[in-house]
């Protein structure tokens, strides 16, 4: 195995998310081009791990630790998201110009 | 390393198998019309980058993404779709066309830069043969001793979640309403 090989499909799986990112209106759906973008992260975080193969496993801890704060985030942003739905009637993130001059 | 080469390990095959139905899936993600449907895209998406974990031989990070992405986040998403769009069928308005095009050329772009970075600064490096999995040990003891500090304080972080998150999404009654509650 290759190391390019699986920071390419991490590019991908990256570049994927940033255009759903760009492209979806659903406040959800961004969140969930979010999620993808970091599983990318993850995989490159793994890879190095499996070239470098350091004693203490770093990039695999490092990789719990954006588990971790990816799930925290995903807790708050549906609370956020849930709370604007029911006061806007919308989760359409082109609807929330609220803070925009 | 030629293709022929690369072909010829058996464990590249799994990866080329496995990283296209990962690449299919994460596609599907991003242009699915249905949102239910994108959610579910995306559990194929994170099984399959279990899988690659495992062809690392990270064992652990494996089944730790299957428990926390497949078994708790997607179904807080499910939820958050089914809370905010009470119909779940096709979302007519899910994508913006006038944006798509520039979304595209910044993908594209990103992309090119990318794959220009890699290859000039990895080209053929080849992962050594891994012959056992990452013991979990070696992860406990690296979390509970040289980052004893970030675990504790990604544990605080988990807590203001959970706080956070009950707190803004709690329904606060109305005057009437908590009057009404009070009397009962």
């Amino acid at each position: 195995m290759i190391l390019n090989q699986f920071l390419i499909l991490a590019a991908i799986l990256f570049v994927m998310g940033v255009y759903g990112l760009l492209v979806r209106r659903n406040a959800v759906m961004v969140l969930l081009s979010v999620e993808l973008m970091l599983a990318a992260v993850n995989i490159n975080l793994v890879a190095m791990e499996a070239f470098w193969q350091t004693a203490q496993a770093l990039g695999q801890i490092l990789a719990v630790f954006i588990i971790t704060v990816a799930a925290a985030e995903v807790g708050i942003g549906l609370a956020i998201i849930l709370l604007i739905f029911r006061n806007r009637r919308s989760a359409n993130v082109d609807e929330l110009d609220l803070m925009r001059w | 390393m030629g293709f022929e080469d690369w072909i010829a390990e058996p464990l590249n095959w799994v990866f080329l198998v496995v990283g296209l139905a990962t690449v299919i899936s994460g596609f599907r993600v991003v242009t699915s019309p249905n949102v239910v449907h994108a959610a579910l895209f995306l559990v194929a998406a994170l099984a399959g980058t279990a899988a690659l974990f495992l062809l690392l031989a990270a064992e652990f990070l494996a089944w730790v993404l299957v428990l926390v992405y497949i078994g708790a986040v997607i179904v807080l998403f499910l939820f958050g779709i089914m809370i905010t769009r009470a119909p779940t069928g096709r979302d007519e308005f899910h994508i913006d066309h006038r944006r798509r095009l520039p979304a595209l050329l910044v993908s594209a772009g990103l992309f090119a830069l990318l794959m220009w970075g890699l290859i000039t600064q990895w080209g053929d490096a080849t992962i050594d043969r891994i012959t056992a999995g990452t013991p979990t040990t070696v992860l406990g003891e690296g979390l509970l001793g040289r980052f004893v500090f970030p675990f504790e304080v990604v544990g605080f972080v988990l807590l203001a979640a959970l706080v956070g998150g009950i707190t803004i999404a709690r329904r606060d009654l109305s005057p009437a309403e908590e009057r009404e509650r009070e009397s009962k």
